[in-house]
């Protein structure tokens, strides 16, 4: 019987800064062990607990595709100890990690549609990691229209400026970036990501959904994607609660009488509807 | 209300004691706990259930996942199990039994199983004495349970004083018995002599699910809540919660991950690292306890989380009832 507490040890690749304040980091991991690389087998939605041993464990989405030969990226906001320490980690160093943990974005469900990628702040990872595999080349004609909505609080705090800038020149994706707050060179959308999905045009009959971010941001992107007539059940929420184990024995991550780290992270809406409300 | 045990179990006992290790309610600082015994004159059969349910056998408060001394070894090795031979938890009350069962759902179930928990209750085999009496707190009934239920014994038996009769639940039992001469008491358990504790009512439990379900937003929580002072004693007192910690820290070079016993009761529970907490008060945390055990527990692993003991009853400093909150639920018209 595998120890399912026993994490798989990752090596350090790069270790660079998305934001401007320096606050959120992207660590690329690799696979030391061939056998752990080739067990791996995951899809984007997905999240893993990364760990120090001593120091502690947190679980984050995987903000890379699995089409990206073995190399693995979360996208890590400073917020206390544990992120502290993976923020210091060096190229090199190692790091545990359990996973692939969670369900998942629908995979099967979303070919042959359109795609409507809506994500606020450092929730935009998974999403980030599900349009890489949808917009790379040999995978774009199994999907219809693909639209990405990404807002950050302020143009500082936007992430994955490599990706933005590419899909922004790709004629085959349609890219809304916005930002709560400009500055003075800002001179794209201001607004919130509700604010972005309200201008779009899409043909909401083809279109599927995927939502993730905090949960002021799902509580008012909910009734606008409803407004552009996208089907509760052709809509996608990917949740967030505090979570220790990640395998649906702590207890922490329930909502009702789901987990979060096992029936989710990403939640059809329509079966959200019949949970309590404690995600919004 | 602690009396020492009948002949009939202090014998069964020492014959236990030959063939395993025995764990057993004994007397400690005036409280009765489960320890490891030596003789059988140890064990002291309380009326009720023992202060402590023996959950930390199974399930214990700490417990070491991981530990390396190396630096960069983020796998670390889970500590050495050490000689697995059979452990006997003798004496427990069928409602802690039943605990026990719900907690194989949970941590010993599921897709991805518990290394740690199946370790420590697989060598474990429990063995119960029905009850003859009740406390004030006792509610087993309202549970789905009874105090001669078998639900997570492996034998069940009868204390007739002189001797004892022994149903016997599972192979486990078979196992035990076949070492031990004990023979199944066909009549058992099933036709008790002692007097009969006070039948409480069997709580239609579908039912109160389906209030409940539907009292989420209830302004009722606020005000059941009110007094709560959220110390998170009937959780760490309950045998059946199962909601846990994991924690890091190192000491003198060695760094060890653990996890530890927690409670839904205390804000940090559910504080997000961002700071947000979808529980912020005592309601939402109380509803989550009354919900997890009454709701969720039943939806996901089909009994309820909460055995009837009565613990969380006895020991809440503010006299929060468990009990007359559910009732509450299932008065008339189903509003509290």
């Amino acid at each position: 019987m595998r120890n399912p507490f026993v994490p798989i040890p990752m090596t350090v690749e790069r270790n660079r800064v998305e934001t401007v304040d320096g606050g959120i980091r992207t660590l690329t991991l690799s696979f030391p062990a061939d056998a752990d690389r080739g067990a791996f087998d995951f899809v984007p939605g997905q999240f893993a607990e990364l760990s120090i041993l001593g120091v502690g464990e947190a679980p984050f989405g995987i903000a890379s595709s699995p089409a990206e030969g073995g190399l693995l990226d979360f996208t890590i906001s400073r917020v206390g100890r544990v992120t502290t320490a993976l923020h210091h980690l060096e190229p090199g160093e190692s790091v545990g990690l359990r996973g692939p943990l969670g369900n998942g974005y629908p995979m099967s469900e979303l070919e042959g549609g359109d795609l409507l990628l809506a994500g606020g702040g450092f929730g935009f990872s998974t999403l980030r990691a599900l349009a890489r595999f949808v917009l790379k080349q040999s995978n774009r004609s199994r999907f219809g229209d693909i639209t990405v909505v990404f807002g950050a609080r302020s143009p500082g705090l936007l992430l994955y400026r490599d990706d933005l800038e590419e899909w922004g020149e790709r004629r085959d994706v349609r890219l809304a970036v916005t930002v709560d707050r400009g500055d003075g060179s800002w001179t794209g959308l201001t607004g919130t990501v509700p604010d972005a999905l309200r201008r779009l045009d899409i043909d909401a009959g083809r279109t599927t959904a995927l939502v993730c971010g905090p949960p002021a941001m799902i509580r008012h992107t909910i009734p606008v994607l409803a407004g552009l007539g996208v089907a509760p059940e052709r809509t996608h929420v990917s949740l967030e609660m505090k979570m220790k184990c990640g395998i649906g024995k702590c207890g922490r991550c329930s909502i009702g009488g789901r987990y979060v780290c096992t029936d989710g992270p990403v939640f059809r809406l329509a079966d959200l509807e019949n949970l309590p409300g404690e995600f919004r | 209300m602690r009396r020492p045990p009948g002949r009939g179990i202090t014998d069964l006992v020492e014959r236990l004691l030959t063939v395993a290790e025995v764990y057993a309610p004994v007397e400690r600082d005036q409280s009765v706990v489960f320890d490891r015994i030596e003789s059988a004159r140890e064990a002291a059969i309380d009326r009720g259930p023992a202060a402590l349910s023996p959950k930390n056998l199974v399930f214990p408060r700490c417990e070491m996942l991981l530990s390396s001394s190396t630096r960069g070894d983020e796998s670390g090795r889970a500590p050495d199990p050490g000689p697995g031979g059979p452990r006997v938890l003798f004496g427990v009350r069928p409602c802690d039994a039943r605990a026990i069962a719900l907690l194989d759902r949970i941590l010993g179930g599921g897709e991805k199983t518990d290394s740690y928990y199946i370790r420590r209750r697989e060598s474990l085999v429990v063995i119960s004495i029905g009850c003859t009496e009740s406390l004030e707190t006792c509610f087993c009934e309202t549970t789905g349970g009874g105090p001669r239920s078998t639900e997570g014994s492996d034998i069940l038996l009868e204390d007739l004083g002189d001797r004892c009769e022994a149903s016997i639940i599972t192979e486990k039992g078979v196992w035990l018995a076949g070492q031990i001469g004990l023979e199944h008491d066909p009549a058992g358990a099933r036709t008790p002599r002692g007097p009969a504790p006070p039948a409480g009512p069997a709580a239609d439990l579908a039912e109160l699910k389906k209030r409940l379900d539907r009292s989420f937003e209830d302004q009722c929580w606020r005000d059941i809540a009110l007094k709560c002072i959220g110390c998170g004693v009937c959780t760490f007192l309950c045998p059946a919660c199962h909601c846990f910690d994991v924690i890091d820290e190192e000491t003198a070079g060695v760094r060890v991950r653990s996890r530890i016993w927690d409670s839904c009761q205390f804000p940090a529970f559910t504080e997000q690292a961002s700071g947000y907490n979808p529980r912020p008060s005592a309601a939402e945390r109380f509803r989550q306890r009354v919900m997890h055990k009454f709701s969720y527990c039943i939806e996901r692993y089909g009994m309820p989380g909460c055995v009837g003991c009565g613990r969380c009853v006895s020991r809440c400093p503010v006299n929060l009832d468990i009990r007359t909150v559910t009732a509450s639920f299932l008065g008339d018209g189903g509003e509290p």
